[in-house]
């Protein structure tokens, strides 16, 4: 890790620790992502992986270590923490799209209010947006009304029209039919073949495999292994993550 | 499978049985079986028993003679005869601003927009009404129609915004009318809102009250909220405390103890105008309360979401939080609403005249001794219509805004 310059480094977190009241969830969790990096968090449920990268955009407040997004320290700044929002958009396991607003103004609420973009060039952005996930035929309708597959790919879109440097995901497909899982993956996957940097926490083994660049292991709120997928699949090193892929796969 | 034999059911065609006919209805609500068909009967019976009494007391009994001679009084209390034409002017212009309103907003003329032009003609039915008073209500519904009209015919971008500086406008001209302005000799003079009183003064106070009291209380609401414990306890104080009380402790409050509070020589505010502000900050609690309840039905996901994207909290509260949070409690509200409307008549137990105080006048009066039932009958009359209104009003608006749907 040493030889790579810290420039290129987009995330850092370092020694990280969170308590749920006296509950430990993370133990010095450490992690640095490259610019254009692809990372797939993986574990058993209850295993911190989603408190971890939502540490990273402060939904969940760190106790100790460090976390530096984009150059920028993590701290109580109120400054600080919605310049890091603005730059790392989230996909929830859930979608959380506003269900009073058109799938349209889900997307250019942001940019207009944050950004201060003119509403016209949003909803330009918004429908090229549209267009990229698959489904410009959807913009004046309400989340209701769309599929599951739908809403997480508005929700994408509307996280993409902040333009993120990073995005993060949590548990982007667990909540989908069997059959949306695939138009869902198929968008990630697009997103990271143009050089996003993704932090990914998913159960989909084939889409790690796949797209991810690194795989992260993590049980027990600790980060147990981190490798290459092919590492990871053929030559994992430790006990419980072995245990945890004969479980899985 | 068993097939009634020689008639082959057609799968395709929704069996007799079970299509839409009177007699079928009858027969499937209301004389299904034995005791559903006695319970139809006693009910019957009861209806006509109730209604018989009210027609034969309404048809022969009841003197509504009361009522069109202490007409004025019931509309207006004690505003001076000779200003009545500022209130006509007043409801002449509601009649444009509603025609208009109404196109800007709603842009057709259909269904609710024909209940409301034929109530100005249904009133020019009441068969004590002057020449003038039906010209007046003509004039009214001229002007609804005039203005449907004119405004359908103006290039107007920001509809939702015109209508509402529209609706600001007249409400500052409302008042100037009412008021008055400039010398007492002057065309306009001056009528102290002491003087306002019947239905006028009710609709006022409501009105008002509503309108006042909804921003406060949704302040209080998020101030209950507030992540700053100061304005939290604040908000949680004063909510605790008016809940605490009745109203009319406050508008005693109002009337009579608030001098003791004030410095010698302090320009008393009007009685009127104290009676509003204890309303308005009784009111006010209430729908914190109710907003609060909104408020807590919106997930963290919501909320989340909005903080992601990096929007400030007042951001997700103006853009996210309220309008959900508000939406979901608008049948709340209006309940709360109507039950505020209501609640105005206690303004008459210290000595407003609205509504419910003329009435106690009327019936003081030596002439019209033992007309009770018709005064209070007319009274309750003209309280449903409103607040009936007000109830169909809001379920046109959750309409509107799907609520529950989306």
């Amino acid at each position: 890790m040493s030889e790579n310059s810290t420039a290129e480094e987009i995330i850092i977190c370092q020694d990280v620790c969170k308590w749920f009241g006296d509950f430990q969830a993370l133990k010095d969790c450490s992690l640095r992502v490259k610019a254009q990096e692809v990372v797939v968090i993986i574990g058993p449920s209850g295993s911190g992986k989603s408190t971890f990268i939502r540490c990273i955009n402060r939904l969940e407040e760190h106790q100790a270590g460090d976390i530096i997004v984009d150059g920028i320290p993590l701290t109580r700044d109120v400054r600080n923490i919605e310049q890091i929002r603005s730059e790392a958009g989230m996909v929830f396991q859930q979608f959380n799209l506003f269900p009073h607003l058109t799938v349209m103004e889900n997307i250019t609420l942001a940019p207009i209010q944050v950004r201060k973009m003119k509403k016209e060039e949003a909803q330009e952005t918004a429908m090229g947006l549209l267009n990229r996930v698959g489904i410009p035929e959807q913009a004046d309708k309400y989340p209701g009304q769309l599929s599951g597959g739908q809403q997480q790919r508005v929700a994408i879109a509307r996280s993409l029209a902040m333009s993120p440097k990073i995005m993060l995901f949590d548990e982007p497909t667990s909540a989908l039919d069997p059959e949306m899982i695939k138009e869902v993956l198929d968008v990630m996957q697009e997103l990271a073949e143009t050089g996003m940097t993704m932090l990914v926490v998913t159960h989909e083994m084939g889409f790690a495999r796949e797209v991810a660049d690194r795989i992260v292991f993590m049980d027990g709120g600790e980060i147990m292994e981190v490798g290459t997928p092919e590492h990871f699949f053929t030559n994992a090193q430790h006990e419980r993550t072995k245990l945890f892929l004969s479980q899985i796969l | 499978m068993t097939t009634v034999a020689g008639t082959p059911s057609d799968r395709s065609v929704l069996p007799i049985t079970e299509r839409y006919t009177v007699l079928g209805w009858v027969r499937r609500n209301l004389f299904s079986d034995l005791f559903n068909s006695l319970l139809t009967l006693v009910a019957l019976a009861f209806i006509v028993f109730i209604a018989r009494l009210l027609l034969r007391w309404a048809f022969f009994t009841a003197e509504w003679g009361v009522i069109p001679a202490n007409f004025n009084l019931i509309m207006r209390g004690q505003y001076p005869a000779t200003e009545a034409w500022r209130l006509w002017l007043v409801i002449h212009l509601l009649g444009g601003v509603v025609g208009i309103t109404w196109r800007l907003i709603s842009g057709q003329f259909s269904g609710a927009a024909r209940i409301l032009i034929a109530i100005p003609f249904v009133l020019m039915l009441i068969p004590f009404f002057s020449m003038g008073t039906r010209l007046n209500l003509l004039i009214a519904a001229a002007a609804a129609g005039a203005g449907f009209y004119i405004a359908g015919h103006m290039p107007i971008q920001r509809r939702g915004r015109a209508a509402a500086y529209l609706l600001l406008a007249y409400l500052v001209v409302m008042l100037i009318l009412l008021r008055g302005i400039g010398a007492e000799e002057g065309p306009m003079p001056p009528v102290q809102p002491i003087l306002w009183g019947g239905l006028l003064l009710s609709l006022l106070l409501a009105f008002f009250g509503i309108t006042l009291s909804f921003p406060l209380g949704v302040l209080l609401a998020l101030g209950r909220q507030s992540k700053l414990p100061a304005i939290r306890v604040i908000s949680v104080i004063y909510i605790e405390f008016i809940r605490g009380v009745p109203l009319i402790s406050l508008l005693f409050m109002g009337q009579v103890m608030l001098q003791l509070f004030l410095p010698d020589g302090f320009p008393l505010v009007d009685r009127v105008l104290r009676a509003l502000v204890a309303i308005t900050l009784f009111s006010a609690a209430y729908t914190a309360e109710n907003v609060r309840g909104g408020l807590q039905s919106i997930s963290r996901g919501q909320y989340e979401a909005a903080q992601a994207l990096g929007l400030s909290t007042y951001q997700s509260t103006m853009h996210i939080i309220l309008p959900q949070a508000l939406r979901a409690v608008i049948p709340v509200l209006v309940g709360q609403f109507i039950s505020l409307f209501k609640d105005t008549t206690l303004v008459a137990l210290v000595g407003i005249f609205d509504l419910l105080g003329i009435a106690r006048t009327i019936l003081a009066n030596p002439d019209w001794l033992g007309t009770q039932q018709e005064v209070y009958a007319i009274i309750a009359v003209l309280f449903w219509i409103f607040s009936y209104s007000m109830s169909y009003a809001s379920r046109r608006i959750e309409q509107r805004l799907g609520v529950g749907e989306r």
